[in-house]
C-alpha cells in the first residue's frame, strides 16, 4: 500500500493548517420539516413501539422511527444506514443520547414501507441489523463503554455484555409493558465512562485484586508521587526495593486498603489490576436522571459480584431479567424502578426479586455511607 | 477464511439484538475483498486482528489494550487517544490502534452525504471501525496508526470543514438532548447554545490547560434526556418561571379517554381507563394541582416544575412562557471519592442568543477563573466544592445564596465565620482581657 499524502506538509505543519473550526453547523443537517417546525412542535405521540409521531403548530407532521443498534459499528454498516435514509428520508437521520438510529418522514404513508425495509435487513449471523423499539415505557438501548474492544482498564467487555442482555431484553425493546420506562447502562470499570451510576439497572464491571507492582520497570515509566496520589485510600506508598543486586524507587501496595479502583493504573501501568477471577461484575438498581415526580438518585448495589462468564454472561442476564420481572410485576405505573424500591423499602425489593443481602452491600466509603444506615426502628419484618 | 478462529464472539452472532461481532466480521469480509480498490492507508487485516485479540480477551479474561502513548495532532493536546495492542506480535494489525474523538453535530442529526465523506476518510485512513457515539457524545473513531493521524486532520479539516473532540484535562465536546428540533417540552434552543459554546471555547477544547477534565452537557427541561444532571460539571437544564399553560379541553379529552395518556407511552398493558385523579393530582410532588368540576387548575406558586403532569397530558398541559435555564454544578461518576450529582448554582437566567448568552459565560468563566487557580490536579469541579465548601463557589461566581440552594439548612453549627463578619475583629488584648479575668 502506498502513501497517499493529504496534502499536509510534515516539515511545515502550520502551512495551510486549519484549527479550532469547531464541529458542523447542526442546521446543515435538519431534514426539511424539523428546520421549518424548529421550536413550534405542539405533542407528540407513540403510535407504535419504535414509532413516533410529532405534530407543530403548522400542522406538519414527522414521524420518526427508531431502532436499535450498537454502537461499535463499522463504516459498511453507516453505509448501509446512509442507503436507507437516502431511500426512505431524503438523506438524513440522526442518532440518540442511548446509540439508537432515527429514520424520520414527513407523510405517514412512508413509514410502513420503510419499517418494512428496516425489519427486512439481518446480518450473516442471523440478527436483526435495525430492530424497531425502544420507545416509551420499555426497554431501550444500552448505553456502555469500551471494555475489551478497546480499553486498558476495563473489567469486562462492554459490547458482549450488552449484546447479551438485550438479546435477552429483546421483547421489552420492542414492547411498552413497563410500569415505567427502564434504562440500562454498562461501564466497564469504576472510571463509569458510561456514567451508569444513575441509572434504573446499572452494569458495571470491576476488579477485586489490588495491583500487583511491576517493581523492575515501575520509576521507568511512572512518577512515583503521582501514583502515590492517586490512591483515594492512601493504600500506596513509596519503597525502595532490592533488585538485581541494585536498589529501585517503587511501590508498596497496603492491600487491606485497596477498594480496586484502579485509578493508580491509570497512573501508572506498572500497577496492573486485571485479573480472570477477580474481575467481574456488580448490578445497581434504581438510579435516575429524570427529576420527574421525585428527585434524580443514584444506583444502589444490589449484587455485589457475579463472575465474567463469556461469551454470555449468563448469570448476569438471568440476576437482570429477574429484576426487570419483578419490577414489571410489582410497581405502579408511572413508577420508576428506584421509586418502587423506596416506596416498598429496600428489605422489601431483596425479597420480592429474591437476592441475597450480603455485607459487601452496606456502605462503608467515608461519611456519606452513615447516612445509607438505618436511623429508625421503621422498617418491615 | 478468517484469520483468527473465534469459537467464543461467534456465540455472540445469535441471538435478536444487532451482532457487533457480525459487524465487524463483515468489515473485515469487506476489506479483504476491496471491491472499491482502496489503498488503505493502514493493514488492511486490522478488523481481523481485532477479533483476535477481542477472541483472546473472552478467552483469558482481561484486556490486552496497553495505556495510550502521547499521540496527537500538532497544536492539540486532545482529540486523539494512544492506544497499543500488548501482543502485537500476534495481532500486528493492531499494534498500533488509537482512537480519534471527532466532534458530533449539536443533536446528531447528519445527512448521509456527511457520513459517507467520513466513512471513506475512515476507511481509508483507519480501521472502519466506529461508535456512533462515544459516551460523551462524540463521533469516535476506533483504530490507526500514528503517520495517519496528521493525514486524517487535514483531511477532516480541509475537505469536511469538521474539527476533534475533546480529551485529556480540557474541555470534553459538549452535548445536548434533540431540544426544539423536535420536542415540545424544550425550555431553550440547547443546540444553538451547546454549539455556540463549543465554539467559543474551542482553545479550551483542545489545549488541555484545566486541572482535570470539564463536561458541559445541555438538556432542554428537567426530563434529562442526556442527562446532564448526573454527567456534567456544568449542567444547563431548561425551566421556566410562570405558569403552566393549561388547555382545559385537551384535558377533558385525556378524561375522556380521546387521547391516550403519557403520549402512548403504556400501550403495551392494560393499565385501565385514564384516571386524572391518581394519575395527575395524586401524583403530583408538591400537591398543588386540582381537578374539581371538570376543570384543572395549578397552584403554579407552589409547583417545582417536575413534568409529570405535562408528560402526562402532553396536548394539555405546557411549561409556561417566561423560559430559562437552571445551572447545575459538579456532577461526576463515582471516581474518586464517590459520585456527585449536580447541585443547583443558578436557579434561573434567561436563555439570551442576542447578547451571546453572557449571562451564562459570565458564571462558567468565573467558574473557570476559581477550578484552575485552586483545583488540584485531577480534582473534578465538584470534589473543589467538596473540599472547599458550597460558599466558595458562591464567592467566586459572586452568586447570592438563596434557599433554593440547599434542600436544608446545615444541621451542625459549624460555621466558618470571617473575621470581616464578626463585629470588632479577631484581634484581642489578652492582658485587658486579665484585667477582668484572673489566671
Amino acid at each position: 500500500m502506498a502513501f497517499i499524502s493529504s496534502g499536509y506538509n510534515p516539515d511545515k505543519p502550520m502551512e495551510n493548517r486549519i484549527t479550532d473550526i469547531g464541529p458542523r453547523h447542526f442546521e446543515e443537517f435538519y431534514p426539511e420539516v424539523i428546520k421549518k417546525n424548529k421550536g413550534k412542535w405542539l405533542y407528540h405521540e407513540i403510535l407504535k413501539p419504535g414509532v413516533l409521531v410529532h405534530v407543530a403548530e403548522s400542522g406538519d407532521e414527522v414521524y420518526t422511527v427508531r431502532c436499535g443498534g450498537a454502537r461499535l459499528m463499522s463504516v459498511t454498516h453507516i453505509r448501509e444506514i446512509c442507503e436507507i435514509a437516502d431511500k426512505h428520508c431524503d438523506g438524513h437521520l440522526r442518532f440518540t443520547t442511548r446509540n439508537n438510529i432515527e429514520f424520520m418522514v414527513d407523510n405517514k404513508a412512508k413509514i410502513d414501507p420503510l419499517i418494512k425495509d428496516l425489519e427486512s435487513r439481518k446480518f450473516d449471523g442471523g440478527s436483526f441489523k435495525f430492530p424497531v423499539g425502544g420507545t416509551g415505557a420499555g426497554i431501550t438501548n444500552i448505553v456502555h463503554t469500551q471494555g475489551w474492544v478497546h480499553c486498558h482498564t476495563p473489567a469486562t467487555d462492554a459490547s458482549g455484555t450488552v449484546k447479551a442482555t438485550l438479546d435477552e431484553l429483546f421483547t421489552d425493546f420492542q414492547t411498552m409493558r413497563m410500569p415505567a420506562h427502564l434504562r440500562i447502562s454498562m461501564a466497564c470499570c469504576l472510571n463509569m465512562c458510561g456514567a451508569v451510576h444513575c441509572s434504573d439497572i446499572a452494569i458495571l464491571g470491576f476488579h477485586r485484586k489490588p495491583p500487583m507492582v511491576d517493581h523492575a520497570y515501575l520509576d521507568k515509566m511512572c512518577e512515583v508521587p503521582l501514583a502515590i496520589a492517586a490512591c483515594p485510600t492512601a493504600a500506596l506508598k513509596p519503597k525502595k526495593i532490592d533488585l538485581d543486586g541494585g536498589t529501585v524507587n517503587s511501590i508498596e501496595v497496603n492491600k487491606n486498603r485497596c477498594m480496586f479502583c484502579g485509578n493508580c493504573y491509570t497512573m501508572c501501568p506498572s500497577l496492573p489490576l486485571a485479573d480472570k477471577e477477580g474481575d467481574g461484575i456488580v448490578l445497581m438498581v434504581g438510579g435516575k436522571v429524570s427529576n420527574r415526580i421525585s428527585a434524580p438518585k443514584f444506583s444502589k448495589v444490589v449484587v455485589a459480584y457475579i463472575p465474567n462468564e463469556t461469551p454470555r454472561w449468563p448469570t448476569m442476564t438471568a440476576q437482570i431479567r429477574n429484576i426487570v420481572e419483578a419490577y414489571a410485576k410489582d410497581a405502579r405505573k408511572y413508577e420508576r424502578l428506584g421509586e418502587w424500591a423506596e416506596r416498598i423499602g429496600w428489605e422489601r425489593f431483596f425479597g420480592k426479586t429474591g437476592l441475597e443481602f450480603t455485607h459487601h452491600l452496606i456502605d462503608d466509603f467515608r461519611d456519606p455511607a452513615y447516612y445509607t444506615w438505618r436511623q429508625t426502628t421503621n422498617f418491615k419484618f | 477464511m478468517a484469520k483468527h478462529e473465534t469459537p467464543l464472539l461467534d456465540q455472540l452472532e445469535s441471538g435478536p439484538w444487532p451482532s457487533f461481532v457480525s459487524d465487524l466480521k463483515q468489515e473485515a469480509a469487506a476489506r479483504a475483498k476491496n471491491e472499491k480498490k482502496v489503498e488503505y492507508q493502514i493493514p488492511q487485516d486490522v478488523v481481523e486482528d481485532l477479533l483476535g485479540v477481542l477472541e483472546l480477551s473472552y478467552k483469558d479474561g482481561t484486556t490486552h489494550w496497553k495505556h495510550g502513548g502521547i499521540v496527537g495532532v500538532f497544536g492539540y493536546g486532545g482529540g486523539v487517544i494512544g492506544r497499543y495492542c500488548d501482543q502485537p506480535t500476534m495481532f500486528p494489525g493492531v499494534a498500533h490502534f488509537h482512537t480519534i474523538r471527532v466532534a458530533q453535530p449539536s443533536g446528531k442529526f447528519y445527512t448521509t452525504e456527511y457520513l459517507r465523506q467520513l466513512c471513506d476518510l475512515w476507511e481509508l485512513r483507519g480501521s472502519g471501525l466506529t461508535n456512533m457515539h462515544g459516551a460523551t457524545g462524540d463521533i469516535i473513531l476506533l483504530g490507526t496508526t500514528t503517520p495517519q493521524i496528521e493525514e486524517f486532520f487535514y483531511e477532516l479539516t480541509h475537505n469536511m470543514n469538521q474539527d476533534l473532540g475533546g480529551s485529556g484535562s480540557n474541555l470534553r465536546t459538549p452535548a445536548d438532548c434533540i431540544g426544539q428540533a423536535r420536542c415540545e417540552f424544550a425550555c431553550y434552543d440547547t443546540q444553538d447554545l451547546c454549539h455556540t459554546l463549543t465554539n467559543e471555547y474551542q482553545d479550551e477544547l483542545h489545549r488541555p490547560a484545566f486541572p482535570y477534565k470539564f463536561k458541559f452537557k445541555f438538556d432542554g427541561c428537567p426530563n434529562c434526556c442526556v442527562a446532564s444532571i448526573a454527567r456534567s460539571d456544568m449542567s444547563f437544564i431548561g425551566t421556566w418561571k410562570d405558569d403552566i399553560r393549561i388547555d382545559q379541553d385537551a384535558v377533558q379529552g385525556y378524561v375522556k379517554g380521546e387521547f391516550k395518556p403519557n403520549a402512548g407511552a403504556h400501550a403495551g398493558r392494560d393499565w385501565g381507563p385514564f384516571d386524572i385523579q391518581k394519575e395527575v393530582i395524586g401524583l403530583c410532588p408538591t400537591e398543588c394541582m386540582k381537578y374539581e368540576n371538570g376543570k384543572l387548575t395549578i397552584d403554579n406558586r407552589e409547583c417545582t416544575r417536575c413534568m409529570h403532569c405535562i408528560k402526562v397530558m402532553p396536548r394539555a398541559l405546557k411549561p409556561g412562557k417566561e423560559k430559562g435555564l437552571s445551572i447545575l454544578v459538579g456532577a461526576k461518576a463515582p471516581i474518586l471519592d464517590g459520585a456527585q450529582m449536580g447541585s443547583l448554582l443558578v436557579p434561573f437566567v434567561k436563555v439570551d442568543k442576542e447578547n451571546g448568552y453572557a449571562e451564562i459565560k459570565e458564571v462558567i468563566e468565573a467558574i473557570w477563573d476559581w477550578w484552575m487557580e485552586e483545583g488540584k490536579n485531577r480534582e473534578r469541579l465538584g470534589e473543589l466544592i467538596k473540599r472547599q465548601g458550597f460558599q466558595k463557589l458562591l464567592e467566586a461566581t459572586n452568586i447570592t445564596p438563596v434557599p433554593q440552594h440547599v434542600q436544608e439548612p446545615r444541621t451542625n453549627p459549624y460555621i466558618f465565620w470571617k473575621e470581616e463578619e464578626v463585629e470588632g475583629g479577631w484581634e484581642r488584648d489578652v492582658n485587658e482581657f486579665r484585667k477582668h479575668h484572673l489566671r
